[in-house]
């Protein structure tokens, strides 16, 4: 692995047994784990590439419980690194050798269901899907839809302010997200939100999401539910090139139509999710575009009308509406198997998440596919087309020599070359450990200074979630010994983390 | 009261740096629409409309990107020609506040949070910042978000800077979503007798397939709903009709003219004016507290906001904290404004963050004058 992370602290992990038995004592309802052998599979997220077993887990179920611990480990100077179901893509949720992993798994229950304010009160550690399925039966359901939403939680969803196909029309985490209750890292707990649109003061809720761990633990979240839409239909656009199916995108746009969901798969990924899955996806086409048109029947059929007359004047080779509710689900599924698909057609793939501005499309994947012959590994792209959010998939095999590293200069290639564009480093997946040390590449050490202010606000001691985010930086080996003179000079020096 | 307007970004930010070292305060000020909220002050003023200016445009990509300074009248002017908005339907304090109309700028309206009736469906200005450079209160230029609509690299700042008031950082450039306008528009108005009554329509009309753009209601003995549906013409009739078939909805003025929709502006104008979010189900209660204090009061966002007019602070904070919600002063003479303060007090815990979070961008307090309870230097 190719990452450095905060150097462990010998004291602290001189201390590894005094420390699982005060959090025994502080949570004596919660489960702490020391064992070498079930402390492994908490050794990486979904960024398997990187690995490091933590000191210790505990896995509390209250909020109180939460604070005690984060109390303790405040006042004796311990990491701890939050984590929810494990399926971060940019190691986010990966351990430090000197910290404690503080799972959120027993926090799975669903407190509160409001139908009629059409909302919901749930645990982090229940999944995304789980809350759909909560409220499905009152013509509700929860907006963002990771293509994860079996596995991850919403305490992750929260973290990363992840999206889904779903989110050019409803919306990323953020927008759906009305509450939250937080515990910093000294303990303290805070509530943010609530049932209202607007709270007062500062809108520190909206910082939290996407903060990636790093400010405090979510322990409570309200979410607001959408009712079910009448009608929804996607259609199978097939083109030739990825230039018209770019053009159609911008045109569609154009027309003053936003689709519930608007996505672009490239030739290897149509081949590989059609293999595994059966989606009926055509095999003669370069791209291929999912179109999905949702609410009311006269709207439904109306736009996809428009998007019709769109699609062929822009030379669709292949186009397809779905009839049913199964064949809707069918055109979807393969989509939303794109990454395991590809994981069938090579030994590993590295996911890179980078946005763009839309118009940038048909330059950006020829540059990539230009940097895929130079280094001499493959890509499948997927993409949200709609809100310019790729996810180009780097296929390599981590068992022979030197190919990861290759894989990961590549992603960095990538991630720089939508920067340039105009774009970002990550458009949902996170910075975590993972495109940490490409963040000055979108900003300058200004930028990033007033960054780590907020994360100081928030956890002044740098003990929550560190080695993420922000590069590491020479002053880190500081940690622990660099104060703000608050107010005393006008310039005070910086806290690193 | 003296005024300074930084033509470049390196002019503001040694300006600030300038204020920061001989203990001075500033405040940031766009258009002034809204410089009639919080206590009266002699503040130096820091005109932003030196940044002016649309920096980029491309319909297709649905972004705009704009210098804080730009004149809302101006931008909304620009996207009305690609029959495009900014969705969250900001509007102009001026006419309300006294200080006249058009001179709102976008910084100042993001700074301020200010969204209109469309909040409901289509989010907040928060939902639709992407984007952002500024000056913080320690002189300093920096950047944060994007151009772009999916993006989370880094702390998502263009939160804390939508509803700051100034009190963070000095807004140089804004990159907004922005949305096509809808093709077609229709207001109903649904009578509503009382408080209670209104509540349970607003909630199903919400709650229903109607899929309504906004909903908001005047009380009284013709008390009305009235409901707003936007969209592709096809769709907008079908959803009129189904709620045609839940209620028994007539046509309305979809204008803040009289008996049209409700707006701030119809409240007494020479009385206190309070901005109240709420949980919208809580309404009756609130209702019933303003109505015993003879308070006139309207409300919006399906009855998650109430705008109300009185003169007992007291009173109102009082009431809206009992309902779940809390109360902005946004308009009194300066003695009731001398000692009411303009934010809604926050619990201690919320208030002791709040101020950390400040004190990350504006360490020396430059942005933190009497206005919001600060204390002025000198
Ligand atoms: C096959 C696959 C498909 C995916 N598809 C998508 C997709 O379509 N869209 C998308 O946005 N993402 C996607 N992801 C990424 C991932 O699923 C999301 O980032 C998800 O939100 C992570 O949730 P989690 O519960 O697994 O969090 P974890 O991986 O456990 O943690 C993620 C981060 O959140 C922090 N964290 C977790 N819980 C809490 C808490 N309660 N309080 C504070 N911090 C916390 C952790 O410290 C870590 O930094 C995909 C991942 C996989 C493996």
């Amino acid at each position: 692995m190719s990452i450095s992370m905060p150097e462990p602290d010998a004291a602290v992990l001189a201390r590894r047994d005094e420390i699982a038995a005060a959090l025994r004592r502080l949570a004596p309802g919660a489960r702490v784990i020391d064992h070498a052998d079930e402390l492994r599979p908490y050794e990486c997220d979904g960024l398997t590439a990187y690995r490091q077993p933590p000191m210790l887990v505990v896995l509390p179920e209250t909020t109180a419980e939460v604070s005690r611990i984060l109390a303790w480990c405040h006042a004796e100077g311990v990491k701890v690194v939050p984590r929810g179901a494990g399926t971060s893509l940019s190691g986010g949720a990966l351990p430090l050798a000197d910290a404690v992993l503080l799972s959120l798994a027993r926090f799975n229950r669903i407190l509160a269901i409001d139908e009629e304010d059409r909302l919901a009160v749930v645990q982090p550690g229940v999944t995304n899907l789980a809350v759909t399925q909560a409220v499905a039966h009152h013509g509700l359901y929860y907006a963002p839809d990771p293509s994860s939403q079996i596995a991850c939680s919403i305490g992750g969803n929260v973290a990363e302010n992840s999206g889904g196909v779903h989110c050019l029309k409803y919306g990323l985490t953020t927008n759906n997200v009305l509450g939250l209750e937080l515990v910093l890292m000294d303990g303290e707990i805070i509530r943010l939100g609530g049932l209202l649109l607007e709270s007062a003061g500062l809108d520190l809720l909206g910082l939290m999401v996407g903060s990636e761990g790093l400010l405090g633990i979510v322990t409570e979240v309200t979410v607001r539910l959408l009712r079910t839409p009448e009608t929804a239909r996607a259609m199978l656009i097939g083109f030739a090139g990825v230039e018209a199916a770019g053009a159609c995108v911008a045109a569609i746009i154009s027309h003053g139509i936003v689709p519930a969901g608007m996505e672009m798969m490239d030739r290897l990924a149509i081949h590989a999710a059609e293999a595994f899955v059966g989606a009926g996806y055509p095999l003669d086409v370069e791209a291929l575009l999912i179109v999905e048109l949702d609410g009311p029947e006269a709207e439904c059929s109306h736009l996809i009308g428009e998007v019709e007359r769109i699609a062929s004047a822009h030379g669709a080779a292949e186009l397809r509406v779905s009839a049913d509710e199964a064949q809707r689900q069918l055109f979807w599924a393969g989509r939303k198997a794109a990454f395991p698909a590809v994981g069938r057609i090579s030994p590993d793939y590295y996911c890179m998440d980078g946005t763009i501005p839309r118009r940038r499309l048909p330059e950006v994947l020829a540059r990539i596919s230009s940097l895929s012959a130079q280094y001499g590994l493959a890509v499948a792209n997927v993409f949200h087309a709609g809100d310019g959010n790729l996810h180009p998939l780097i296929l390599y095999d981590a068992s022979a020599a030197g190919e990861l590293d290759k894989a990961e200069s590549f992603g960095a290639d990538i991630l720089r070359l939508c920067v340039e564009m105009g774009g970002v480093l990550t458009g949902e997946h996170g910075v975590g450990v993972e495109k940490r040390d490409l963040m000055p590449e979108m900003f300058s050490e200004t930028d990033l200074d007033q960054q780590r202010r907020v994360k100081h606000a928030f956890d002044p001691s740098g003990l929550l979630n560190p080695g993420k985010v922000f590069p590491i930086l020479h002053r880190c080996a500081e940690q622990g010994r660099v104060h703000v003179h608050r107010g005393s000079l006008p310039f005070p020096d910086l806290p690193r983390f | 009261m003296e005024t300074v307007t930084p033509p470049t970004e390196e002019a503001l930010a040694e300006c600030v740096r300038a204020a920061g070292a001989r203990g001075a305060k500033l405040e940031i000020r766009g258009g002034g629409s809204k410089a009639a909220v919080g206590a009266e002050r002699d503040t130096t003023i820091l005109d932003m409309r030196g940044f002016r200016g649309i920096v980029d445009y491309d319909p297709a990509e649905l972004v705009l990107t704009v210098r804080a300074g730009t004149p809302l009248a101006e931008i909304e002017a620009v996207l009305a020609e690609q029959r495009q908005m900014l969705a969250f339907e900001p509007f102009d304090h001026g006419p309300i506040l006294g200080a006249g109309a058009g001179e709102a700028t976008i910084g100042g309206i993001v700074a301020a949070g200010v969204s209109g009736p469309r909040r409901i469906s289509a989010g907040a200005a928060r939902d639709h910042l992407l984007g952002f450079s500024a000056v913080s209160g320690r002189g300093e230029r920096f950047v944060a978000g994007g151009r772009v609509v999916k993006n989370v690299t880094g702390f998502d700042l263009a939160k804390l800077m939508a509803g700051s008031w100034g009190r963070l950082a000095a807004l140089i450039q804004l990159s907004l979503k922005v949305l096509p306008a809808p093709a077609r528009t229709i207001v109903q108005a649904i009578p509503a007798s009382d408080p209670e009554q209104a509540a349970r329509i607003m909630a199903s009309v919400l709650g229903s397939a109607a899929a309504v753009a906004a909903v908001a209601y005047r009380p009284g003995k013709d008390g009305r709903v009235f409901v707003r549906i936007e969209g592709f013409a096809p769709s907008v009739e079908a959803r009129c009709s189904l709620l045609g078939t839940l209620f028994d909805p007539i046509e309305a003025a979809s204008g803040g003219e009289e008996g049209g929709w409700p707006e701030p502006g119809q409240l007494p104008p020479d009385r206190p004016l309070w901005r109240i979010p709420i949980p919208a189900r809580r309404l009756p209660r609130l209702a019933g507290r303003l109505d015993r204090l003879g308070a006139p009061w309207l409300a919006d966002w399906g009855g998650g906001l109430v705008w109300a007019c009185h003169e007992d602070g007291a009173a109102i904070r009082a009431a809206a904290a009992e309902a779940g919600g809390h109360a902005m002063l946004l308009r009194a003479p300066p003695a009731l404004r001398a000692v009411v303060p303009a934010f809604h007090p926050l619990p201690a815990g919320n208030a002791a963050l709040e101020a950390r979070v400040v004190h990350a961008f504006d360490p020396l307090g430059t942005f933190g004058g009497r206005r919001f309870g600060g204390r002025d230097a000198h």
